[in-house]
C-alpha cells in the first residue's frame, strides 16, 4: 500500500514536471543558443550556396551569432513526421501540416509581442486559421502562394477562365477533347479544388468552406473527381515531372504553382496561368517553434529576421511565392517591381487557403477520409 | 584449429586463457551459445522484434475524428484490406509483380544461357560487367531517365513513328489493363521500367544453374538420339527452374515492395509501397500502413513455399 502511494506521488510530480516544463514560454529574447535547427521546403533557407545572390542566412549569423541547420523535406508529410521525431527548433509548415502539428501537440504557441518585426505582417495573414488555435498564435506566417490554373498557349489562345477544363469532359479550343490532356494533384487536399469548383457552379449543394464538407456535399464532390479520373493524363505531385509532361507529353492544362509556370516560361515554354472565375486553392507557410525547441532565443531571432521585408521578397523571388511582408514586394530587388503581381499578390481574397480538415465532432468529413477515398479515386474506383 | 593447436603445444598458453580454452573444449555447447548468441540477439531482438511490433501495431485502433491512435486492439485494420479500393492494391501489384517476373525469365534466359554456354575468359567477363553495370548508377537516376525515355516526345516514340508504328502502339494502348494515354502512363510503360531495372536479378542465378548443368548430359542426350528441341524442354529447362525460381524470388519480392517506379511511371493507383507510405506519412494511421505490411510478407511466404518446392534454394 505504502508503495503504491509512493510510486503515484512521484508518477504525479513527474507529470507534473513535464507538463511544467511544457507550459514554460519564453518571456522575453536572452541571448542566442548559438545554433538553430530548421525543417524547411527545399529553396525556403538559402545561403547563396545554390546562387550568391540568394542569401539571407549568412547575415543573420553574424548578427545573431546562431548557426543555421537546415533539414530539407520534400512534402508536408515528411515535415509533420520530421517534427514528430523532434530534434528540431523550427519547420515551414504549409495550411495541410499546421493544424495536424498543433493538434499532435508538435508546436507551441509563440508570443508575437517578442517578435518587432510582426508589425510589418500583412493584416490579411493575421490570425488565419491554419496557424491561430483559441486565440493562440502558432508561429510566424513566412510565404503564401496560389495554385493556379497553368495552361498551353497553344491550345488556348484565349486564357481559359474556368476549371472546367480539368474537371469536366469537353473540346479545348484546338478542336480536340481534353481526355488525357490535364492533370490534377496527386493529393488529398486535391479534394478542396474540387469542392471549390463545386461550391460556384452548383450553388444549391451550399458549400461554404471547401474544407469543411458535410456528406452530402463530399459524395457530390467525389462523384465530380470520380467523373475527373478519365480524363486524367496525371496525378502531379512532382513538379520536374509535371513540366516535362507539359514539355514533351501534350499536357494542355492542369493546377500549377507560379514555381513550375516561373520556370516553362524562363524557357521559353508556350506557358501561361491564370486565376479562373470560381477562385482558387492556396497554401501560406508558417515558422513554427517546435514544442520541445532546444534554442527557443535563436529560434524567436530568426522568426524576427523573417519577417524583414527584404527577406520576404528575396524568398518570394527565389521560391516563386508571395511574401507575408506587403513591403516585401518593393524591398527586393531580385523580386522585381512586378515580382508580386505576377505571383498573383492581388488575389488574397481569392484563394482559400489549404488547411488540414477537422471532423469538429462528427459534423464534417476529416482528413483521414479524404486520404482513404482520394487514394481510391486514383485506383479508378 | 586453436583448439587443436592448444593441445600440442600446451606452453604457449597459460592461466586464465588456458583456463579459458580448456573450458570451451570440454563444454562445446557453451562455445557453440557464445557464438551464436550475438547474430541471434541482433536477428531476433532487432530484426524480427521490430517487425513483429511494427506487425503487432496493426491490431491498433485508428480513430477517424482526432486522427490518433489508441491501444485498443481490433481486427478492422485487417478486414480493411478487402474493401474494393485496398484490394484493387494488392490486386494491381501482385499482378504486375508476376507479370515481370514472367517476362524476365523469358528475356533473361537467352542471355544466361548465351553467357554460361558459349563465353569464356574476357568474353564471359565482359557480359558479367555488361549485366551488372546499369546495377552501378542509381536506381532513382534510372527511373527518372524513363520517364523521359517513354514520353511523348521521348526516344521511344521517335522509333514507333519512324517504324510506322504508331497505330499498333495506339491499339495496344487503347487495351484495358495494358494501356493507357500515353505510354508514359500506361501499365505497360510502368512494366518496361520494371523489367529493365529487375532484369540483372534474373539474369545471374539462371547463368548460375547453367553453368552446373553437366555438358556430359546434354551429349547424353545426342547420343540417345534427341532432337536439339527434345533435350532442351527434357534436359535443360528441368534442370534450370531453379535457376529461374530463384531469380524470380528477386523480381517478385521487388517489384512487390517497389514504390517509386509506381510513382513516376504508370497510371494513377497506388501500389502497396506507396500506400504504406501514404498511411504512415499523410494521416499518421500507422495501424492501417502496418496491416498492410502484412500482405507482401504474407505473399511472399507463400511465394517461397511454392518456389522452394522447385529447388529455388539449390542454385541460390
Amino acid at each position: 500500500m505504502y508503495k503504491t502511494a509512493l510510486l503515484s506521488g512521484l508518477a504525479t510530480a513527474l507529470l507534473a514536471s513535464g507538463s511544467l516544463q511544457a507550459a514554460e514560454a519564453l518571456k522575453e529574447v536572452g541571448k542566442g543558443e548559438g545554433q538553430l535547427d530548421i525543417v524547411a521546403w527545399p529553396g525556403y533557407i538559402e545561403r547563396g550556396e545554390s546562387d550568391k545572390a540568394y542569401d539571407w542566412v549568412s547575415k543573420f549569423e553574424q548578427d545573431t551569432g546562431c548557426k543555421v541547420n537546415v533539414k530539407t523535406a520534400a512534402t508536408s508529410d515528411e515535415m509533420v513526421s520530421l517534427m514528430a521525431k523532434g530534434g528540431y527548433d523550427l519547420v515551414t509548415a504549409s495550411g495541410d501540416a499546421s493544424l495536424r502539428l498543433i493538434y499532435g501537440k508538435r508546436v507551441q504557441p509563440i508570443d508575437p509581442k517578442l517578435i518587432p518585426n510582426w508589425k510589418n505582417l500583412d493584416p490579411r495573414l493575421h490570425d488565419a486559421p491554419w496557424y491561430t488555435v483559441d486565440g493562440k498564435t502558432y508561429g510566424t506566417p513566412y510565404q503564401w502562394g496560389p495554385n493556379l490554373l497553368m495552361y498551353s498557349t497553344k491550345v488556348f489562345p484565349t486564357a481559359p477562365d474556368s476549371w472546367k477544363a480539368v474537371f469536366e469532359a469537353e473540346n479545348l479550343p484546338d478542336g480536340k477533347p481534353n481526355k488525357g490532356r490535364v492533370q490534377a494533384y496527386d493529393g488529398p487536399i486535391y479534394i478542396a479544388d474540387a469542392a471549390l469548383y463545386l461550391k460556384a457552379t452548383q450553388p444549391a449543394l451550399g458549400i461554404s468552406d471547401p474544407y469543411q464538407l458535410d456528406e452530402k456535399q463530399y459524395a457530390a464532390v467525389l462523384d465530380l473527381l470520380r467523373k475527373q479520373h478519365a480524363l486524367i493524363h496525371r496525378y502531379w505531385h512532382d513538379t520536374t515531372v509535371q513540366m516535362s509532361d507539359f514539355k514533351n507529353e501534350g499536357v494542355a492544362a492542369s493546377s500549377a504553382w507560379p514555381y513550375q509556370a516561373n520556370a516553362l516560361k524562363a524557357e521559353g515554354q508556350p506557358i501561361a496561368t491564370v486565376f479562373p472565375k470560381e477562385g482558387v486553392t492556396g497554401w501560406a507557410d508558417t515558422t513554427m517553434l517546435h514544442v520541445d525547441a532546444k534554442h527557443p532565443n535563436c529560434a524567436y531571432k530568426w522568426m524576427d529576421w523573417s519577417l524583414q521585408a527584404k527577406v520576404q521578397g528575396d524568398v518570394a523571388a527565389w521560391f516563386g511565392s508571395l511574401p507575408a511582408v506587403p513591403q516585401g514586394c518593393k524591398a527586393s530587388e531580385l523580386l522585381g517591381a512586378e515580382g508580386c503581381k505576377t505571383n498573383g499578390f492581388d488575389q488574397f481574397d481569392k484563394i482559400a487557403f489549404w488547411k488540414t480538415p477537422q471532423a469538429e465532432g462528427g459534423k464534417f468529413v476529416p482528413y483521414s477520409r479524404w486520404t482513404q477515398d482520394y487514394i481510391a479515386i486514383m485506383g479508378g474506383r | 584449429m586453436s583448439l587443436t593447436l592448444d593441445a600440442t603445444a600446451p606452453e604457449a598458453r597459460h592461466g586464465a586463457l588456458r583456463g579459458l580454452s580448456n573450458l570451451l573444449y570440454r563444454k562445446p555447447t557453451l562455445y557453440l551459445s557464445l557464438l551464436l548468441v550475438p547474430p541471434l540477439l541482433w536477428f531476433g531482438a532487432i530484426y524480427l522484434g521490430s517487425l513483429l511490433t511494427l506487425l503487432w501495431q496493426g491490431f491498433y485502433t485508428f480513430d477517424d475524428f482526432t486522427m490518433t491512435v489508441t491501444p485498443s486492439l481490433t481486427w478492422a485494420n485487417f478486414a480493411a484490406l478487402f474493401t474494393p479500393a485496398n484490394f484493387d492494391i494488392i490486386q494491381r501489384t501482385v499482378l504486375m509483380a508476376v507479370a515481370v517476373s514472367i517476362a524476365s525469365a523469358a528475356l533473361a534466359f537467352p542471355i544466361a544461357y548465351y553467357m554460361a554456354r558459349y563465353t569464356s575468359g574476357k568474353t564471359k567477363a565482359f557480359f558479367y560487367i555488361a549485366v551488372m553495370l546499369p546495377m552501378w548508377a542509381s536506381y532513382i537516376v534510372k527511373a527518372y531517365a524513363w520517364t523521359l525515355l517513354l514520353a511523348k516526345g521521348g526516344v521511344a516514340m521517335w522509333f514507333v513513328q519512324h517504324l510506322g508504328l504508331e497505330p499498333l502502339l495506339n491499339l495496344l494502348l487503347s487495351v484495358p489493363g495494358v494501356g493507357g494515354n500515353t505510354l508514359s502512363t500506361s501499365n505497360l510503360g510502368r512494366f518496361l521500367v520494371f523489367v529493365y531495372i529487375w532484369l540483372p536479378f534474373m539474369i545471374l542465378p539462371i547463368q548460375a544453374s547453367l553453368e552446373r548443368l553437366p555438358p556430359s548430359l546434354l551429349q547424353a542426350s545426342a547420343d540417345l538420339g534427341a532432337q536439339p528441341r527434345q533435350t532442351f524442354m527434357q534436359v535443360i529447362l528441368p534442370l534450370s527452374v531453379p535457376g529461374i525460381a530463384a531469380g524470380s524470388i528477386f523480381t517478385f519480392s521487388l517489384t512487390l515492395g517497389d514504390f517509386i517506379v509506381p510513382s513516376l511511371v504508370g497510371p494513377p493507383g497506388y501500389f502497396i509501397g506507396g500506400m504504406v507510405y501514404a498511411q504512415q506519412g499523410a494521416i499518421g494511421n500507422m495501424p492501417m500502413a502496418a496491416a498492410f505490411t502484412l500482405v507482401p510478407i504474407v505473399l511472399i511466404a507463400v511465394y517461397l513455399s511454392i518456389v522452394k518446392r522447385l529447388g529455388a534454394f539449390d542454385a541460390l
